[in-house]
């Protein structure tokens, strides 16, 4: 091999990632850190900082708002969670081969694709109190209706029903893919052992399907922590703050009506940006095993 | 196959099962299907609180064409276009160079320049807000569509390359040996060798991107204000500000914004399921 070929296979990666990581450093990693230094100051956005080291995470822990929201945001990661085993379910029942099972798929993986701008409005809708669909349903059970959206004990759980059905869609369709690849001889000899039904399922299908989960874990988690537009949509946060999640008030405060809060809204995020890094780590060090494997 | 297909089981649960398929699919669907059937009622149904019940009259052509005579939908429509597709062409050609370069080359740092896009990928959005704004602001695109599309274009770079280097590392690497030792370029090996193979992912990438670029509702509202330069997610927000009450033109408008992501997944079925499963299937 020439001297110049090995040079030019030294020098080509960098000349191929050249543009993509300038953009992401400047636009994803480099804010990353300001937002870290931003939490450090006071800053309306337009005038001069003023450092106040950490007088924001001070105020934090003071401020009843970022309880309600951090208490949200752990509600969401738990429920959201129901989205996996609904999710299988729903593919277990559509994993068939009868006609026209296709097309039932894709309507079925529907709620996926529309914007959650879209589901979040559909379902303020549904949960209307005069004339929405669950309070007609509710009406001729002989019930009182509920103000689901209204009703502080309420609203965030109507919130997360209304994620959890683009969410199922997509657990949903990463467990066909899942089922699709799972081992036919290893289910026929289950079935000469006799597995049947919830063991096979527990014994056989759900150890194939662990790819599959643990995409569907992934992905569900950082929904969760990312839901903004559902609460946005639905209630504003209301009523009286009480469906603020740490996304949504982390960009109240920043855009807030009396005045742009940027460092305290830095700090909120910050701390979203920290639970996030648990999972990040976590699956940058499974991804780190995967890799050693090969 | 599991669970064991129905055709082993006796004829009552195979009817069972058929029957079951719609009725389960219709409750599924069901508030998808009561928009679009509000989206044709006439704003006497709405006021009648005729809501759920089969519409009286079928006003399909007054409400949709109500909705863009009387409001700015079809500049948020096009503005939404004029976002998502550059995302799409700038995020797929981008991490098709990284992807590439991440997935041929052993160099030193290999691993952390991947594991840098892996990760950027999941951060949450709100902790990029504020640095993002300011950024854009300075570069004076603040309130533009390109301002809008450059971020989208660097932050779906990170997903984008790791779809494209586990996509590439796939593919048998004799062929790109092999051009080595005839001395092609490593350029040349790129766009020759391995682009043209690359189809496939680019296909199920560019659905894929445009379905998330298309419904992003949060940056839309971060980096543009106003008709002129708001894509269609948060124009419907602001129009469901106006029209309050008149849910057969809320629905009319949920649909029209609806309608490009839903024909593109049903275009290219495959790809996107290719491309959303990614990594579910050792």
């Amino acid at each position: 091999m020439t001297t110049s070929a090995l040079s030019q296979r030294k020098l080509a990666p960098w000349l191929f990632l050249a543009p993509g990581i300038l953009f992401f450093l400047f636009y994803v990693i480099f804010p990353i850190f300001e937002s870290m230094q931003i939490s450090l100051y006071a800053w309306d956005g337009l005038g001069d900082k003023t450092y106040v080291g950490f007088d924001n995470y001070v105020e934090l822990v003071d401020d009843e708002a970022f309880y309600t929201s951090l208490k949200n945001n752990v509600i969401w990661l738990v429920l959201y969670m129901l989205a996996i085993p609904a999710g299988l379910f729903i593919a277990l029942f559509l994993n068939q081969t009868v006609t026209g099972i296709r097309l039932y798929k894709s309507l079925f993986f529907f709620p996926f694709v529309i914007s959650q701008v879209v589901v979040g409005l559909v379902f303020s809708w549904f949960y209307d109190p005069s004339f929405g669909l669950l309070n007609v349903g509710l009406k001729s059970l002989g019930l009182d209706p509920i103000a689901v959206l209204a009703d502080e004990r309420f609203v965030t759980y109507g919130i997360i029903a209304a994620g959890l059905w683009p969410q199922t869609a997509y657990c949903m369709i990463l467990y066909l893919t899942g089922l699709n690849a799972v081992d036919p001889e290893q289910i026929e000899a289950g079935r000469l052992d006799n597995a049947r039904g919830w063991k096979m399922l527990w014994y056989v299908v759900l150890p194939q399907l662990k790819p599959a989960t643990f995409i569907a874990i992934v992905v569900t988690v950082i929904g969760a922590l990312r839901s903004f537009d559902l609460v946005s949509i639905m209630t504003d946060g209301g009523p009286w703050g009480s469906s603020r999640v740490l996304a949504f008030y982390m960009y109240e405060q920043a855009f807030s009506e009396y005045g742009f809060r940027m460092g305290y809204g830095a700090a909120i995020a910050v701390v979203l940006f920290l639970i996030m890094l648990v999972y990040i780590s976590g699956f940058l060090f499974k991804m780190y095993k995967d890799e050693q494997e090969r | 196959m599991f669970p064991a297909p129905i055709e082993r089981q006796n004829t009552a649960i195979q009817t069972l099962y058929k029957t079951a398929l719609p009725i389960a699919l219709l409750l599924w669907l069901l508030p998808l299907i009561a928009v679009a059937l509000t989206s044709v009622r006439s704003a006497g149904d709405i006021t009648a609180g005729n809501y759920w019940g089969w519409p009286t009259t079928f006003n399909l052509i007054e409400n949709y064409t109500a909705i863009f005579e009387n409001t700015p939908i079809g500049k948020y429509i096009l503005n939404s276009f004029k976002v998502t597709i550059p995302t799409v062409a700038g995020a797929v050609a981008l991490s098709c160079m990284t992807g590439f370069a991440l997935a041929v080359y052993g160099f030193r740092g290999n691993i952390l320049v991947f594991f840098m896009f892996v990760a950027g990928n999941f951060v949450p959005f709100q902790i990029l807000m504020v640095p993002v704004r300011d950024l854009t602001l300075q570069l004076g695109l603040y309130n533009t569509v390109t301002g809008l599309a450059l971020f989208h274009i660097a932050f779906q770079t990170g997903f984008c390359t790791l779809f494209m280097r586990n996509f590439i590392r796939a593919l048998p690497r004799e062929l790109i040996e092999a051009a080595r030792v005839e001395g092609v370029s490593e350029i040349r090996i790129f766009w020759y060798v391995v682009l043209p193979l690359m189809k496939p992912a680019i296909a199920a990438l560019s659905v894929l991107i445009f379905t998330f670029i298309w419904n992003d509702y949060f940056w839309a509202t971060v980096l543009t204000q106003g008709a002129d330069t708001q894509p269609i997610t948060a124009g419907l927000y602001s129009l469901n500000g106006q029209w309050v009450a008149a849910w057969h033109l809320v629905s009319a408008g949920s649909i029209v914004a609806a309608l490009p992501p839903v024909a593109m997944f049903f275009l290219m079925q495959r790809h996107f399921i290719a491309g959303l499963t990614l990594g579910a299937v050792k």
